[in-house]
C-alpha cells in the first residue's frame, strides 16, 4: 500500500509544481539589454531581405525592376559590411567585448572578420547572379532575398558565444541555402542537389543539437564563456559526455565545412546547384563553419585541447589528400571545384590543429583570400556554363583560350591562386597555415600540406592545358561549335565587375598581404 | 532506487495506464460484439459515398498549400497564446517584439498573396 502511496505522491507532486511554475513562479522576467550598434550588420541584412521581398511582392515585374534587386543587395550588403567595420574600431577600444544580447551573441574582432568576409561573399555572389538569372530566366527577387538571409544566419554563426544562438544561426544559414540549391526549377540536377542537400545537411544539423545536448549535460551550460570556466575550474573523472558531445559538433560542423569523411554531398551539390550558389556555399558557408567551429574549440573547449587536437590532426590530413586526390580524377569542372575546396577545407583545419595565434590568423586569411578566389573561379564557370547552364565538363573548356581569352586568363589565375602560386592570396595563404603548423613543430602534417598541394596543382593544371593547350573537340565539326561558343560566351556588366574585385583582391592580397594579415590578427579569440 | 530515476516512473505508469485502457477496451469490444462480415462493410468510409477508385489515389497537390499555410500560422499560435498570457510581464518591449515577429509572418502572407499562391486553380 505504502508503495502505491508513493507511487501516487510521485504522480501528484511534478504536477503541482508545474501549476505553481506557470501561475505565479515567474514573476519577473527580466529582457536583456540589446545593444543596437553591435547587432546592426544582422539586422540590416534581415530588414533588407524583408523589404526586397515585399518590394518585389508589390512591385510590377518589368526588365528595369531585375537590376535594382541587384544593385539594392550589393548596397545592403556593403552597408552591413561598414557598419560592422565602424563598429569594430569601438570594440577595440574596449579591452574585452561585452555580450550584444545578453552574452548570446559577441560582436569582437573575430564576429567582424567573418561578417565582412560574408559581405563581400554576398556582393560578390549577387554580381555574378544577376547575369546569370537573367540567361536562365529565373528574373525575382527570392535569389537574392534568400542570399541575404542565408548571410545573415552565417554572421549569427559567427557572432554566436552560446550553441544554441550557433544552432539558430546554423540553421538560417543552410535553410536558405537548400531552397537556393534547387532554385534553377528547370534543371533536374538542381532540384536533385537541394534534396540531397536538405536531406543530409538536416541529418548533420540534427547530429550538431544532440552534441550541444551533451556538452551542456557535461558542463551545465550552453554559453561558450561559462563552458570554458568550468572546464577550467574543474576536473572530470569521467568525461565521457564531454568528449562524445565535443565529437558530435566535430561531425556537425564538419559536414558544414565538409570535412572528410562528412563530405560526400559537396561534389553533387556544387554541380547541381547554379554555379553562383556553389560559389557562395564554398565561400559563406564554409566561412560560417569555419568560424562556429574556431568559437567552439578556442573559446570553449581550450582547455581540452588533447582531447580534439588529434581528432582534427586526422580531419585535416584526411580532407587534404581525398579532397586533392579526388580532384585530380574529375571530368567536370564544378565537381573539381567540388573537390578542391574539401582539399582547401583541409588546409584550413592545418591552421586550426595548430592551436595557436598563428594558426587560428592564418585560417582566417586562407578563408578571406579562398572567397574572392572560388568566388571569381565560379564567375567564370557561370559564364563558362552557357545558357541552360550544362557546359562544365573539362572537353568544354577545351580551346577557351581562343574563344574567350580574357575568361581563360582570368580562370588560370584563380585556379594558380588555388594551387598556391606565389603573387597570389592562395599561396600567402597556404604559407599562414603551414607556417604555423611548423611552430608547433607538428612537421608531419605540414609535409603533407606540401606534398597534397602538388596533387592540388595538377587538378587545376589539367584545365589550364585544357583551356590553352588543346583544340577544341577533335572530330566534332569545329567551325560551327566555335562559332555559337563565341556567341553565347558574353560576359555580363555585373560579372565583370565581380571578376574584377576577385583578380584585385587576389592579386592584392597575393602581392601586399599585411593589410588581411593585420585583420586577420586583430580578429583572435580571446 | 535514486530520485532521478523514480520521477521516470510517472511516465511508466501513465503509458502503462495508455496500454491498459486502450488494449482493454479493444479487447472487451472485440469479445463482445457481433461478427457478421459482408463485402459492404469491408469498403472504405466515404460518410455514406460510394468510394471511387482505390485508396491509394494521388492527392491534389493544391491542398499542400492549406496544409503549409496552416503549419505556418499554427506554430505562431504557438508563440501568441503563451505571451497573451503574461503580456504585462512583459510589457512594451513584448509588445514590439510580438508586433515584429507577427509583422514578419503577415508579410510573408503578403509575398504568398502577391505570388498567387492563395489563389484556387
Amino acid at each position: 500500500m505504502s508503495f502505491l502511496a508513493a507511487v501516487l505522491m510521485q504522480v501528484t507532486a511534478p504536477a503541482t509544481d508545474v501549476v505553481d511554475a506557470a501561475v505565479g513562479g515567474i514573476g519577473e522576467i527580466t529582457l536583456p539589454a540589446v545593444q543596437w550598434r553591435a547587432t546592426a550588420p544582422i539586422d540590416i541584412m534581415i530588414f533588407g531581405a524583408l523589404v526586397l521581398l515585399v518590394v518585389a511582392a508589390l512591385a510590377r515585374h518589368t526588365g528595369w525592376v531585375h537590376r535594382i534587386y541587384v544593385w539594392a543587395t550589393c548596397a545592403i550588403a556593403g552597408v552591413a559590411g561598414i557598419f560592422a567595420l565602424n563598429y569594430s574600431s569601438t570594440a577595440r577600444n574596449t579591452a574585452k567585448p561585452a555580450g550584444a544580447i545578453a552574452d548570446a551573441l559577441r560582436i569582437d574582432g573575430f564576429a567582424i572578420f567573418i561578417t565582412v568576409l560574408i559581405c563581400c561573399a554576398v556582393i560578390m555572389a549577387t554580381l555574378i547572379a544577376d547575369g546569370y538569372l537573367k540567361r536562365e530566366a529565373l528574373n525575382g527577387p527570392e535569389f537574392y532575398v534568400l542570399t541575404l538571409l542565408s548571410a545573415s544566419g552565417g554572421i549569427i554563426m559567427a557572432s554566436a558565444n552560446d550553441l544554441v544562438v550557433m544552432f539558430l544561426g546554423l540553421e538560417i544559414l543552410s535553410i536558405a541555402l537548400y531552397v537556393l540549391a534547387g532554385s534553377h526549377l528547370r534543371r533536374q540536377e538542381s532540384q536533385e542537389a537541394a534534396i540531397k542537400y536538405f536531406v543530409l545537411g538536416g541529418f548533420s544539423s540534427a547530429i550538431f543539437l544532440y552534441g550541444c545536448a551533451l556538452v551542456y549535460g557535461a558542463t551545465g551550460s550552453t554559453n561558450l564563456g561559462e563552458i570554458a570556466s568550468y572546464l577550467g575550474e574543474n576536473v572530470f573523472f569521467h568525461n565521457g559526455l564531454l568528449v562524445a558531445g565535443t565529437m558530435l559538433l566535430l561531425v556537425g560542423l564538419g559536414f558544414k565545412i565538409a570535412a572528410v569523411p562528412f563530405h560526400m554531398w559537396t561534389p553533387d551539390v556544387y554541380q547541381g546547384s547554379p554555379s553562383p550558389v556553389a560559389g557562395f556555399m564554398a565561400a559563406a558557408a564554409k566561412a560560417a563553419g569555419f568560424a562556429a567551429l574556431l568559437r567552439i574549440l578556442f573559446t570553449a573547449l581550450e582547455s581540452r585541447r588533447l582531447d580534439w587536437q588529434p581528432v582534427i590532426w586526422v580531419l585535416a590530413v584526411l580532407t587534404m589528400v581525398v579532397g586533392a586526390v579526388l580532384a585530380a580524377t574529375q571530368t567536370d569542372v564544378k565537381r573539381i571545384m567540388g573537390y578542391s575546396s574539401i582539399s582547401h577545407a583541409g588546409f584550413i583545419l592545418i591552421g586550426l590543429q595548430a592551436a595557436s595565434a598563428n594558426g587560428s590568423s592564418g585560417a582566417l586569411f586562407y578563408l578571406f583570400a579562398y572567397t574572392f578566389i572560388v568566388l571569381g573561379s565560379f564567375a567564370v564557370i557561370s559564364v563558362v556554363g552557357g545558357r541552360g547552364d550544362n557546359a562544365h565538363s573539362i572537353d568544354d573548356y577545351r580551346g577557351l583560350g581562343r574563344r574567350a581569352p580574357v575568361l581563360a586568363v582570368l580562370f588560370t589565375l584563380f585556379l594558380l591562386a588555388q594551387a598556391g602560386i606565389p603573387t597570389t592570396s592562395g599561396f600567402i595563404a597556404k604559407f599562414g597555415v603551414i607556417r604555423a603548423a611548423a611552430d608547433v613543430h607538428s612537421y608531419a602534417i605540414a609535409m603533407i600540406a606540401m606534398f597534397v598541394s602538388v596533387i592540388g596543382a595538377y587538378a587545376y593544371l589539367r584545365i589550364v592545358v585544357a583551356m590553352f593547350m588543346s583544340d577544341s573537340d577533335p572530330g566534332s565539326d569545329d567551325g560551327v561549335e566555335v562559332g555559337s561558343g563565341i556567341a553565347s560566351l558574353v560576359i555580363p556588366f555585373a560579372t565583370k565587375i565581380a571578376l574584377a574585385i576577385a583578380v584585385a583582391a587576389t592579386l592584392f592580397f597575393g602581392i601586399a598581404p599585411q593589410l588581411l594579415v593585420n585583420f586577420a590578427d586583430k580578429a583572435l579569440l580571446r | 532506487m535514486s530520485q532521478y530515476l523514480r520521477s521516470y516512473l510517472t511516465i511508466a505508469f501513465l503509458s502503462a495506464a495508455a496500454f491498459v485502457l486502450v488494449g482493454g477496451t479493444l479487447g472487451i469490444s472485440r469479445l463482445v460484439r457481433p461478427r457478421k462480415p459482408s463485402p459492404e462493410k469491408s469498403v472504405a468510409y466515404e460518410s455514406g459515398v460510394d468510394p471511387v477508385g482505390t485508396g491509394w489515389s494521388q492527392s491534389q497537390i493544391r491542398y499542400y498549400i492549406f496544409a503549409l499555410l496552416f503549419v505556418m500560422f499554427d506554430v505562431e499560435a504557438v508563440f501568441l497564446f503563451p505571451w497573451a498570457l503574461r503580456l504585462e510581464n512583459f510589457g512594451v518591449f513584448g509588445l514590439v517584439e510580438m508586433g515584429t515577429f507577427v509583422g514578419i509572418v503577415l508579410l510573408g502572407l503578403l509575398y504568398a498573396w502577391r505570388k498567387g499562391v492563395l489563389r484556387w486553380v
